[in-house]
């Protein structure tokens, strides 16, 4: 056990990890982008991507870093958003106390789901995030709480600690904004902490980091249950910023587009999600008009990233400049 | 009135067949399901599109070709067959070397441009489609009226079901088949064509879908999302049942059929989420599913 563990700590100080400065400006950057743009863009439209790019960062943790790929992830997202949602209107909570109402409710969902599905790996594991978010959705559909088919329309937005009034779409917008970066900020910690580490080994080769002792399902449970937890955020936020939580935030297609965002952007890396989620947001923006082919437009965008581009958009990008980004 | 737990007898047979059928077509779509897996190693999420495929066939064939039922229930499939050998050839073929991951997310695409491409033309609503003439009318059993069409579905489910069985455990071209699964690579030494085998397994698993898919246009209507819900559930069972053999497939198929029409009496408005639950329990359980055999 010790000798094993020395030996892991030498791996570690021999390699050396890629400098972090590029990632560093590239965060910089991004910020500044995001500072500017409700006065370039439409800020309700920079908000939507700005939750579905932590949504997808949520996701990315789970798929990019444990290797594990969800088509439930719409199930942590959308529960918390009713949640979040029924907590503002029905109980006239703070916007603050909705959504980490909503979030607690998709840590102990994780939590449940996550020690159960981590029983099986691979294309099961898939399957079986799948069908625990099928069985969400049913049970969203039937529960009185959120509203059936109509949903909780009309969610106030409320005053941030009761201070602060968020009815004005540029105050809401900065602190929609404040959460996307700690979210970002919590993603990219815990892929560099030593827990991060142990994540990479157990990717690399599940087997072997069994054998030096790490409790290789503890971690990816743990992993399962962080990952559901900023999507949970991600639709919380969602929620408390469009006053409106629905059927479509459960619905399975809400899982396969964020897998899509991630596989657009880049599994596995630290803008990858953000730049998938604001390609996915604005083209079912742009296209919304056309109906059905938004669909059809998503099934190629699979296809042709699954065929050819596997690494995603900002994936090529870090392998030709050689930068983790 | 006779009844069981306070639940008229009647109401209680009407649901344990109307489970039977939904059973039927589990047990069909789960068994193209395990039969792709156990060659190409992927699990097929475009299944419920080219379920959706095979009833829109039929409608088609009746509404621009005048062909009947009995047509469609022959040439559905095979459209549907060779539309999978094709993509499995073009598209699909090209993944084998990488995660299987990759393919999966693949057969979702595909899915996804199916299922739009026939709302775009057909529109989201859906279309009636009745049974043939034949068997239109319900048969008096005494204690309950058998609509004629559903006892033809729940015989032909069975019958196709023990077909697919029997091909694969009695044929050359199925032994074949198992060996492949179980070593591709030795079977390819002995000569055999396993490129080609890879792609009949994958043609004939979908044309399954699509003949599902012509039985269920009478009872369900024609729509293009007609096998999302169905294909989650589909999923589910080969979680409880796990991928270990074409007989578990089958079995689980029209058990859970019946176990969620019993619910339908008892529990209502636990019917849509038993089947989950069921996975749950699997899973803690026997992980690797009541016929599975790998960890």
């Amino acid at each position: 056990m010790t000798t094993a563990e020395t030996s892991i700590t030498a791996a570690a100080s021999s390699y050396r990890p890629p400098s972090r400065l590029p990632a560093g400006l590239v965060f910089l950057a991004m910020v500044a982008l995001l500072v500017v743009a409700p006065f370039v863009a439409y800020p309700l439209f920079v908000m939507k991507v700005l939750c579905f790019a932590l949504f997808a960062l949520a996701l990315n943790l789970l798929l990019g870093y444990g290797g594990l790929l969800s088509f439930g992830h719409a199930a942590y997202f959308g529960m918390s958003s009713y949640v979040s949602a029924h907590a503002a209107k029905m109980w006239g909570l703070t916007p603050e106390l909705s959504i980490v109402c909503g979030v607690a409710v998709a840590l102990v969902l994780g939590l449940v789901f996550g020690l159960l599905a981590i029983r099986r790996k691979g294309i099961y594991f898939a399957m079986i995030t799948l069908a625990f978010a099928q069985m969400v959705f049913f049970f969203s559909l039937q529960a009185p709480f959120t509203g059936g088919e109509d949903g909780l329309q009309g969610v106030p937005r409320g005053a941030l600690f009761s201070v602060l009034d968020l009815s004005s779409d540029i105050t809401l917008y900065w602190v929609v904004l404040a959460i996307f970066v700690l979210g970002w900020f919590g993603t990219y910690r815990i892929v560099h902490s030593p827990y991060g580490q142990v994540l990479r080994a157990i990717r690399g080769n599940e087997e072997r980091a069994m054998s030096l002792g790490y409790d290789v399902y503890r971690y990816k449970v743990l992993l399962f249950v962080l990952s559901a937890g900023f999507a949970g955020l991600a639709g919380a936020t969602k929620a408390i910023a469009f006053q409106l939580a629905t059927l479509t935030d459960v619905a399975w297609t809400m899982s396969g587009e964020v897998v899509l965002m991630t596989l657009v952007g880049g599994m596995g890396t630290l803008f990858g999600p953000v730049v998938g989620a604001a390609l996915v947001v604005a083209m079912q923006n742009y296209l919304a008009h056309l109906g059905a082919w938004v669909m059809v437009v998503q099934g190629v965008i699979f296809a042709v990233c699954v065929l050819t581009f596997r690494e995603g958009i900002v994936g090529v990008v870090a392998k030709f400049t050689r930068k983790e980004l | 009135m006779v009844t069981i737990l306070g639940v008229p007898l009647q109401a209680l047979l009407g649901q344990l067949l109307v489970g039977a059928i939904n059973g039927g077509f589990y047990a069909l779509l789960s068994l193209g399901i395990a039969i792709i897996f156990g060659m190409l190693h992927i699990i097929n999420f475009a299944h419920g599109a080219l379920y959706m495929m095979g009833a829109f066939m039929a409608w088609i064939l009746l509404n621009y070709f005048g062909l009947n039922f009995w047509f469609a229930l022959v040439i559905a499939p095979i459209v549907v067959g060779l539309v999978g050998i094709v993509l499995e050839r073009t598209l699909l073929s090209r993944l084998y070397n990488q995660d299987h991951l990759y393919n999966l997310l693949l057969t979702f695409g595909l899915g996804l441009i199916i299922v739009g491409l026939f709302r775009i033309g057909f529109g989201g609503s859906g279309k009636p489609y009745s049974p043939p003439e034949a068997l239109m009318g319900a048969l008096n059993l005494g204690f309950m009226f058998l609509p004629v069409y559903r006892g033809f579905v729940l015989a032909v489910a069975l019958v196709s079901c023990l077909v697919v069985w029997l091909v694969i455990e009695r044929t050359r071209l199925g032994a074949y088949l198992r060996a492949a699964t179980e070593n591709a690579e030795i079977v390819e030494a002995f000569g055999i064509n396993v490129p080609l085998l890879i792609a009949l397994t994958y043609g004939g698993g979908v044309a399954l879908a699509g003949f599902a898919g012509v039985l269920a246009a009478p009872i369900y209507s024609v729509y293009p999302n007609m096998g999302h819900d169905l294909m989650i559930i589909v999923f589910a069972l080969v979680v409880i049942g796990g991928l270990g053999s074409i007989f578990g497939a089958i079995v689980t198929g029209f058990s859970l059929g019946i176990i969620e029409g019993l619910t339908k009496v008892f529990y209502p408005e636990a019917s849509t989420t038993v089947v989950f639950v069921l996975m749950a329990v699997v899973l803690l359980v026997k992980p690797a599913g009541l016929f599975g055999k790998e960890a």
